[in-house]
């Protein structure tokens, strides 16, 4: 594949590295002269020095036989006019764009480009592995419309010790799945919930509440 | 759209941005200017009687909270092509803004916005256009002689 990729820093280098290590065409436009010539010199691909957003560089970049272009610069805005200018004026298939604010992900997408935020998917990732206390909502589907949440059941649980098929859960809301010491577990209604199990609980909004309060008691 | 009372954003308060402000102020509008620099607003007028607002305008929070969805119209004036174009978009596509316009610097995006239905104004070509008719006007006054 020919891939374009507009950025610098260390995140460009080692993207360089791992796509021409797969076979990949790589092309790179740099604002910074010195490391446009460093990563000329260190790396086998096409190195540009000039304005990433620039259309005559693009042009003069190769874009329009590009099969992806990346833009990874530091500035959301930036990385939109690329993407935009590649995928509207150049016609390239696929395009990604990195953003800083995780509210652009959505914003990005209703103006057609598709974006990434690593604060979003690191702060995801930290609540998923930490924790923050029993409850993590992990997702929000359906523009909010659906949750679904990961709770870890305390000796206090008023569904501690019980079996699935002895508990009222609230309408619309679905147990999906159990951890428990670690191997996911499909429930049934035998299946007996214990301290310590991570249960995976999907719930519209206005049941949410209620669903929390059951799995955890009257604690909040 | 009330031809009396427009409420105006405006984005960027360089000197397009706060002569803008200042006229359109003077006209009896209402005005909301962001600048991410708080001593940009240093060039309004003492006059000038709309609403100052420190932030970056390219995150969404700050356009929302500045109530960007009311506007009548919205002008984006930042030295910053992609800033402009970025925040004119979202203006006009996510908040439904009737008028956007854009100030350019590169003459050779102006198509590129064109492409993105953005109303771009390029001081360049507008200088450009202004010198050339001048000229031509010289020299058909020369040959009239």
């Amino acid at each position: 594949m020919n891939i374009l990729i507009a950025g610098g820093g260390k995140t460009v280098y080692f993207l360089c590295r791992t796509f021409t290590s797969k076979g990949h065409k790589i092309t790179v436009i740099n604002r910074d002269h010195d490391e446009s010539v460093w990563l000329a010199r260190h790396l086998k691909i096409v190195s540009i020095h000039g304005d990433w957003s620039a259309p005559q560089v693009l042009e003069e970049a190769g874009t329009s036989l590009m099969d992806a272009v990346l833009a990874v610069t530091s500035n959301d805005h930036d990385n939109l006019a690329i993407c935009q200018i590649a995928s509207l004026h150049f016609k390239v298939p696929q395009t990604l764009a990195l953003v800083n604010d995780p509210n652009n992900e959505d914003v990005f997408r209703q103006l057609g480009i598709t974006a990434v935020s690593t604060a979003r998917i690191l702060s995801n990732l930290m609540e998923q592995r930490v924790g923050f206390g029993e409850i993590t909502n992990l997702i929000t589907a359906s523009e909010g419309k659906l949750n679904i949440t990961e709770i870890e059941l305390m000796e206090t649980s008023p569904v501690a010790r019980k079996q699935i098929r002895d508990i009222a859960f609230p309408q619309n809301s679905l147990l999906a799945y159990i951890l428990h010491e670690g191997q996911p577990t499909i429930p049934k209604g035998d299946t007996v919930l214990y301290p310590g199990d991570r249960v995976f609980v999907i719930t519209l909004p206005e049941n949410y509440a209620e669903t929390i309060r059951m799995l955890t008691g009257d604690r909040r | 759209m009330s031809s009396e009372n427009l409420f105006i954003f405006i984005v960027g308060c360089g000197r397009l941005g706060s002569f803008l402000a200042n006229r359109l102020s003077g006209k009896g509008h209402s005005i909301v200017v962001i600048d991410i620099n708080d001593a940009a607003f240093d060039s309004l007028s003492a006059e000038y009687s709309g609403f100052r607002i420190v932030g970056d305008a390219t995150e969404f929070t700050v356009l929302k909270e500045a109530k960007i969805e009311e506007a009548d119209i919205f002008i984006a004036t930042t030295r910053d092509d992609n800033v402009n174009l970025m925040v004119s978009q979202v203006a006009k596509k996510i908040f439904h803004v009737p008028k956007v316009m854009a100030r350019v610097f590169e003459p050779k995006r102006e198509s590129i916005y064109k492409d993105f239905d953005i109303e771009a104004v390029c001081p360049t070509s507008l200088a450009v256009e202004l010198f050339l008719e001048a000229i031509a006007e010289s020299i058909a006054v020369e040959k009239g002689n």
